[in-house]
């Protein structure tokens, strides 16, 4: 999906507010929140694909005034009311107030036909696709051409994981765009490399 | 937006849904209770330093290293989570810097590098540092050369990253301990050169 959470290469932002001693916590919920997450692993409740997925469906304005663990507990919690572990009317009660949950999915789907097999040094394109549910393409580099540098180990293929639909394993590739192409006269300078899934690339 | 019920406290919605795990007698509590421990104590930035350092120290190391990340931390008793099934180790040199980040959510190898700081995690830097990695940089306080060039890397997929900096000059014949005490977690994300 086109989500609020595709941030890479939007334009508005200021400075990063970078200390060398920044702190990863900045209350202990959140480290509770952080530890929560773990434990629904644990106990087999979700997938990490599922996990980014509730994430990136929390409702625009929500997702961009949450700090980063109010988010992680968003998609933690609506997936739990949503697989019927806790219910929201149980938390709510207990919480006293509202708990605000992720909007509802849209339907994933699995690999793609006849993926090929690529090799470093082959150039690829960045399919033009335009999927509602999870997709671990970044938008900046769809329907892009780079360079393929390397092969990873097979995944879950995200956009199957993220929705309960059966898909085979598949590498991604490690493919290095140019800036220069990413946004013409619109960038620094560099090689930007990016995971990218079999399923989302073609030949040129 | 009229007649929305006040919404709770962050704090309080996480606390209602560990009170309504530990209500299902699933001891959600001590699992938490330690996880938090493991959390502050054991996914520190100490871990990648130590693996940094005997790649400075040892070639044979280094190699493997750069070959497979996963096993040669492991080497080190360093463990990824399962999902975390490929570490790639970018070396930088004079010429060439790397710098690493997350435009979509805020994934890092965090058993290794320590847990992702607070700005790693904002919208600015998720936003920036792919377009405009040599501005995001310099007012990051990293002043690169021109000719040094930049690769970065988006973390897209369950592959994880970490920098390898450069060894800084001076450093020859310094034990692993000594080496492994300048390296920062920002080197190894790749916001700073040592």
């Amino acid at each position: 999906m086109d989500g609020m959470h595709d941030l890479g290469g939007k334009q508005g932002f200021g400075r990063v507010r970078h200390s060398a001693k920044a702190d990863v916590f900045h209350a202990e919920w959140e480290k509770r929140s952080n530890a929560l997450l773990a434990f629904a692993v644990k106990q087999a409740w979700l997938n990490m694909d599922e996990y980014r997925h509730a994430i990136e469906r929390m409702e625009p304005r929500h997702y961009l005034a949450a700090g980063y663990y109010e988010r992680q507990f968003t998609g933690l919690v609506t997936l739990l009311v949503e697989k019927g572990v806790v219910s929201r009317e149980e938390l709510e009660r207990i919480a006293g107030a509202a708990i605000p949950l992720s909007l509802p999915s849209a339907p994933g789907r699995s690999n793609a036909p006849g993926r090929a097999r690529f090799q470093p040094g082959d150039r690829v394109r960045v399919k033009e696709e335009f999927v509602p549910g999870h997709i671990r393409m970044p938008a900046y580099i769809r329907g892009k051409i780079g360079t393929v540098v390397a092969e990873s180990p097979a995944y879950p293929f995200p956009d199957a994981h993220a929705h309960g639909v059966r898909a085979e394993d598949e590498p991604t590739y490690d493919v290095a765009f140019r800036s220069e192409d990413l946004w013409p006269h619109g960038a620094d300078a560099a090689l930007v490399h990016v995971g990218v899934f079999q399923s989302y690339l073609e030949r040129t | 937006m009229k007649d929305e019920p006040p919404l709770a406290p962050a704090e309080r919605r996480v606390a209602a849904l560990e009170s309504a795990l530990e209500a299902r007698g699933l001891n959600a509590t001590s699992f938490v209770d330690a996880h938090v421990r493991t959390a502050e104590q054991n996914w520190m930035p100490q871990n990648g330093a130590r693996v940094v350092a005997k790649a400075w120290a040892d070639p044979a190391f280094r190699e493997r290293l750069l070959n497979n990340g996963k096993a040669a931390v492991a080497e080190l008793g360093l463990s990824m989570p399962a999902h975390h099934r490929h570490l790639v180790v970018l070396e930088n040199t004079a010429k060439l810097h790397n710098v690493i980040c997350c435009t979509q959510c805020s994934c890092t190898a965090y058993s290794v590098i320590g847990l992702p700081p607070d700005w790693y995690k904002d919208f600015e830097y998720r936003a920036r540092v792919v377009r405009e990695s040599r501005t995001v940089l310099r007012e990051m306080g990293l002043d690169l050369p021109a000719d040094v060039e930049i690769r970065v890397w988006d973390t897209s997929a369950d592959t994880r990253y970490m920098v390898l900096p450069l060894r800084p000059a001076g450093t020859e014949g310094w034990s692993e301990d000594k080496l492994a005490s300048i390296v920062t977690k920002d080197a190894m994300i790749g916001v700073a050169r040592l």
